[in-house]
This record gives C-alpha cells, sequence and structure tokens, in this order.
C-alpha cells in the first residue's frame, strides 16, 4: 500500500478513485496529444457531484476524521496564505519554547496583528517535534506573554486553535499546565484589545480554550469543538471506548452544532471535500471572515469590547432556575 | 515500611467513597491506614483519622459546619438546576439519582456567611453530586458568587472539588471555565480577596479555571490535585509518574499552592488570610 492510501479516509475512497481516473486520462493527454478536455469535465462533474453526496451525509465521528485528517491543513499553512510579514517570536520568557505553540507578529489586510497557534506536524519526526499540537504551560505563557504585547500596542490578537489536547505529562504537571490555562481565561476574558480565535481542526478541550476567550469564536465547517475526545468520553461513560461514533454524536461537537449552542460566531465554509482539498480557497474564506469581524471590532471602545466579551462567555450555559419556577406557581395558584 | 506502601498505593486513588462502615456503624476503617476508628471519635476529629491523618471527603454541609461561624451561612441561587441541553442519553436519570441521594440540586452550594465575624461569599464543592463534574449550573453559581463578593466587596473562598466536565453538556461545561475565570477576573480586578482551598479530589476543567486563580491557594493534606483527571490520565496513558504525582504534596514541591493546611487548622488559616487581606481583626499592638 503506497502512503497515499494510508491518506484517505473510507468515506473519500470513491472520491479518490476519481480523481485517480482524471489524473490518468490527464497524464494520458499529455502524452499523446489528444484533446480528451470533454471527457475530463464530464469525470469533473460527476466527481464533483459525488462528494456533494457524500459530504451532505456526513455524520458526527467523520467529521471528527476529517478535522483531524493527515492530510488537513495546519495553523502555519493557514498562517502563509493569511498574513503577510510573519515575524515568528519564541520562548515564554520563563522556561522555553514551546514547539506546539507557535506565534509572531503579522500583517493581516494592511493592520499589524499578533498571531497566535498550535501547530501540529505533517511526518512522524514532525510530529514528535510539535508534540503533536499538545502545549504545555510554557506554551500557553508564550501564548499569555504575545497577547500582552499585542494589547501594549493595541494590536488585535488573532489565535488559531488545532489541538487534540494541552499536554498532561508529568512535567506540564510540574509546571503548571492547569495554572497556565487558566490564566489565560482570565486575562484573555479582560484583555484590552480585540480578539478573534478560529477552531481550524481540532478544539480540543481546556488545551483549545486556553487561547480561544475571543470576542469572535469562529470554526471551519469541518472542524470540531469539544470537552473531551469521543473515545475517551465513551471509555469513561460508557466503558466502552468502540462506542466513539456513538458518543461523537452525543456529544454535539461538530460546527453547526456549536454554533446551535451558541458557542461559537460563525461557520467557516470549506470547499467540497474539505479544507484540504483546497488550502488556498480556504485560506481565503477564513481570511474574509477574518477580516469582516476585525473590521466590525475595531469600532468598538475598548471598554465596550471587553464588557461583550465578559458578557458573551458569562451568557453561556444552560439550567433553570427551579425558585423562580416555584414563585411562578406560587402566584398563579394564588 | 507498611504505612509508606499504603500511601504509595493510595496516593492515586481518586473515587474512594468506601467509607468501609462496619456492620453496627459505630466503628469505620480507615482506607489508609486500616485503623479502626471509632464513629464519634472520627467525628470529634472533624473526619480525620487521629492514626494516620487520612482527610475524609466531607459533604458541603459538614465542610461549612466546621468552616464557618454558627448560623451566618445564607444560601444563594440554591434553586438553580441542570436541564439536558445536548439531550444527552440517561442523564436525567443520573441527576434525578443524584438529587435523591445527596439532597442536593448540584453540587457547587455557595452562599453568604462569615468567618470569625468577616463576611464573606463561600462556595463548597460536594464531591457526592456527580464527583463534583462543573455543568452550567456550577459554572452559573460560581460566577453569581463572584459577581455578588464583586458588588459588594467582600472576600471569596471557594473549597473546590471536582472529577472534571460535566461530560453530558458538552461544550457548553467547556465555557464554564472561561466564565468562572472572567468573573474572578473582575473581583480580582477590584482588589478583593479570594482564597483557594482544594479538597481531594480537585482536577481537569475546575482545576485549570477558577480554581487555579486564588490569590491565595491552599489544600488539605493528600488530595488528588491535577490537569488530567484520573481516568483521562489512564486513558492518555500516563504510566511513567512518580508515587505521589499530583497529590498536594507534589503541588506543593513544585511550587503550585501556597500551603497544605491540616483540616483541624483549616479555620485559624483562613482567618489570618482574610485578616491580612480585610484588615479586620488584627490583633493590637502588644
Amino acid at each position: 500500500m503506497p502512503p497515499s492510501v494510508w491518506n484517505i479516509l473510507d468515506f473519500e475512497k470513491p472520491i479518490a478513485e476519481l480523481d485517480e481516473q482524471i489524473a490518468e486520462i490527464k497524464r494520458l493527454t499529455q502524452e499523446q496529444g489528444q484533446d480528451r478536455s470533454e471527457d475530463i469535465a464530464a469525470l469533473e462533474r460527476d466527481r464533483d457531484r459525488l462528494i456533494q453526496e457524500i459530504f451532505s451525509n456526513l455524520t458526527a465521528w467523520d467529521r471528527v476524521l476529517l478535522a483531524r485528517h493527515p492530510k488537513r491543513p495546519y495553523t502555519l499553512d493557514y498562517a502563509r496564505l493569511i498574513f503577510d510579514d510573519y515575524v515568528e517570536l519564541h520562548g515564554d520568557r520563563l522556561f522555553s519554547d514551546d514547539k506546539a505553540m507557535v506565534g509572531g507578529i503579522a500583517v493581516l489586510d494592511g493592520q499589524p496583528v499578533v498571531f497566535i497557534g498550535q501547530q501540529k506536524g505533517r511526518d512522524l519526526k514532525d510530529r514528535q517535534y510539535r508534540n503533536f499540537g499538545s502545549a504545555k504551560p510554557e506554551g500557553y505563557r508564550k501564548a499569555l506573554r504575545l497577547m500582552r504585547l499585542a494589547e501594549k500596542f493595541r494590536r488585535p490578537v488573532i489565535c488559531l486553535v488545532d489541538t487534540p489536547a494541552a499536554d498532561c505529562s508529568v512535567e506540564a504537571e510540574e509546571r503548571g499546565i492547569s495554572e497556565s490555562i487558566a490564566r489565560n481565561l482570565m486575562e484573555m476574558s479582560r484583555l484590552e484589545t480585540p480578539i478573534i480565535a478560529a477552531i481550524l481542526g481540532e478544539g480540543g478541550s481546556g488545551g483549545a480554550i486556553g487561547i480561544a476567550v475571543a470576542d469572535r469564536v469562529l470554526m471551519l465547517e469541518n472542524s470540531i469543538y469539544s470537552v473531551i475526545p469521543p473515545e475517551g468520553c465513551a471509555a469513561i461513560l460508557w466503558g466502552d471506548p468502540t462506542r466513539h461514533k456513538e458518543m461523537a454524536e452525543a456529544l454535539k461537537i461538530t460546527s453547526a452544532e456549536a454554533l446551535k449552542l451558541g458557542v461559537i460566531d460563525e461557520v467557516i465554509p470549506e470547499p467540497l471535500g474539505g479544507a484540504h482539498r483546497n488550502v488556498e480557497q480556504t485560506a481565503k474564506n477564513l481570511k474574509a471572515a477574518i477580516i469582516r469581524h476585525l473590521n466590525e471590532l475595531n469600532k468598538l471602545p475598548i471598554d465596550e469590547l471587553t464588557d461583550k466579551r465578559y458578557a458573551k462567555f458569562r451568557a453561556m450555559g444552560e439550567f433553570e432556575d427551579l425558585s423562580l419556577a416555584e414563585a411562578q406557581d406560587a402566584a398563579a395558584s394564588g | 515500611m507498611a504505612a509508606k506502601w499504603f500511601r504509595g498505593k493510595s496516593a492515586r486513588k481518586v473515587a474512594r467513597q468506601s467509607v468501609d462502615a462496619l456492620p453496627d456503624g459505630l466503628w469505620t476503617k480507615c482506607p489508609e491506614c486500616n485503623e479502626i476508628l471509632f464513629n464519634k471519635e472520627l467525628e470529634k476529629n472533624l473526619r480525620v483519622c487521629n492514626k494516620c491523618g487520612y482527610h475524609y471527603r466531607l459533604t458541603a454541609w459538614e465542610r461549612l459546619q466546621i468552616t464557618v461561624d454558627d448560623g451566618t451561612f445564607q444560601e444563594i441561587n440554591a434553586g438553580l438546576a441542570s436541564v439536558n441541553p445536548l439531550g444527552f442519553p440517561e442523564y436525567e436519570e443520573k441527576l434525578a439519582g443524584d438529587r435523591q441521594k445527596t439532597g442536593l440540586q448540584d453540587p457547587m452550594v455557595t452562599g453568604t456567611a462569615e468567618i470569625s465575624g468577616i463576611p464573606i461569599v463561600i462556595g463548597v464543592a460536594d464531591f457526592s453530586f456527580r464527583g463534583a463534574s462543573m455543568g452550567s449550573v456550577y459554572g452559573e453559581k460560581v460566577a453569581r458568587a463572584f459577581e455578588l463578593a464583586t458588588d459588594q466587596k467582600l472576600p471569596v473562598i471557594m473549597f473546590t472539588a471536582s472529577g472534571g466536565a460535566r461530560m453530558q453538556e458538552g461544550i457548553l461545561s467547556l465555557m464554564q471555565m472561561a466564565k468562572t475565570a472572567a468573573a474572578v477576573g473582575k473581583h480580582d480586578r477590584a482588589r478583593l480577596p479570594y482564597i483557594v482551598v482544594f479538597t481531594n479530589p480537585t482536577t481537569a476543567g475546575v482545576h485549570a479555571s477558577f480554581a487555579s486563580l486564588g490569590d491565595f491557594i491552599l489544600a488539605e493534606p493528600g488530595a488528588l490535585i491535577g490537569f488530567a483527571g484520573a481516568r483521562v490520565a489512564k486513558q492518555a496513558g500516563l504510566i511513567h509518574r512518580p508515587d505521589n504525582f499530583q497529590t498536594s504534596e507534589f503541588q506543593l514541591e513544585h511550587g503550585q499552592i501556597d500551603r497544605i493546611v491540616p483540616r483541624r487548622e483549616m479555620k485559624s488559616t483562613l482567618v489570618k488570610l482574610l485578616q491580612f487581606c480585610t484588615g479586620e481583626g488584627i490583633k493590637d499592638a502588644a
């Protein structure tokens, strides 16, 4: 099996077969000099119809697989396409430089910004180098240091989120992984500059929200945002990690569900077949959405901006007040 | 030797709620050192084993009784109750069971009280309700407690406990981390004191949000404290870990908490911290 096959999800296989056919005809066209453009166009139409059909019936678990797709574009793939003049800055000034959390200064549509994001690795070596996108305390502290820099110069912060979870190793615990995330939550809630967060792939629990307390939270269509991975949750609650598909459904982790629950502000559409089939188009969509939100936020006085950010997260959650219900019952019966 | 062996073994146990009550209800076996304890003595000793110092878990009401001045606690937001926002299977049944078992609506009990005459807002988490997992109600009660304290310029004391996020509330439970931390931020900016006491266990989403933001962070001895909940850590295959991993003692050694305070000294310690911050009740110079 060539490695490329491992990078294809089961439900993508019929699409990949058509892709191969198209590529083969294109190759023959070049070799033989025949014009087969009509055949190609027909096959491409078939393929696009097929993709549309498959993608209109995706399950929650399919979305998990897409969010973790080995070919899915990662943070720096987007950063290269979205920002100009990116200058990476390193280190938390306390302990080390976390390779799973990248960041620096950049220009977005003519506007200087601070960019922060979690970075996963592509091949085995790179994955280890990036610690699979799981940041340690020094990563969250580096992120906070860069946010302070942004605040000082009143530059907006753009956070690109893509992490399975924060690192939970012994060393992360020794250096206070909980404290580093908690501090970011508090400081981001009152940071005096606009913040936009976009979830690109995996929005994994505390690791994700540790850089996602933002004025606007966006999600790419096939990304997920979850308090726990479905496999882990199925193991813990149902004692059966093989029920991950069912759990993915129950946890409501897709972008559409997050929007319905009021946890995010906008779903950014991905091109046909998912972000990995057209990075440039995905980046274009993402960039346009970030700029649109930023232009709105830039108009707000800082006090109003931070008040609104507080109110936004303050309102999240669903519950009932029995004392109110009782009072109403009493009033009705009285 | 034996005591050392037990400590290493038991330090990692989280959900040990087995009180091992002996048949007549007069005696209890200590889960740490196996000492047979006379229940009345155990109560008198604030549910701490008089042989090895093992701290039994307390209910929210037991904790309040030994912490605040008699008759000063007034509960707030007691009527807040969980709904099933995701339509998660069997969630309502589990909630109903815990409500019946504990008489609570939620693990987080909040209110106003006085400690040595100093008015405070206090929150106590009760592990016996859904493992003190943080869902919308838990988060809302914590946020409201901080907002009340900010409004009335009062200190906050939080006795935390939690097995983690309320998984049945999905992403909404994750958002409680941001919500509670933001509420602490307002209280903090108003330069008001916030004291946290980690009780067994304080982990995951609670540990990584409002619980780690105190001006002072205390812990009961031998409590399990950490980022990855025990079951998540197990899932992550975390095997090479020190014997005292994620205990109060481990967190103290690594600079993550201010002090370990035995239960018997807790109230007097809280009073000193409150006096330092508020300037109330300090002894005059001799």
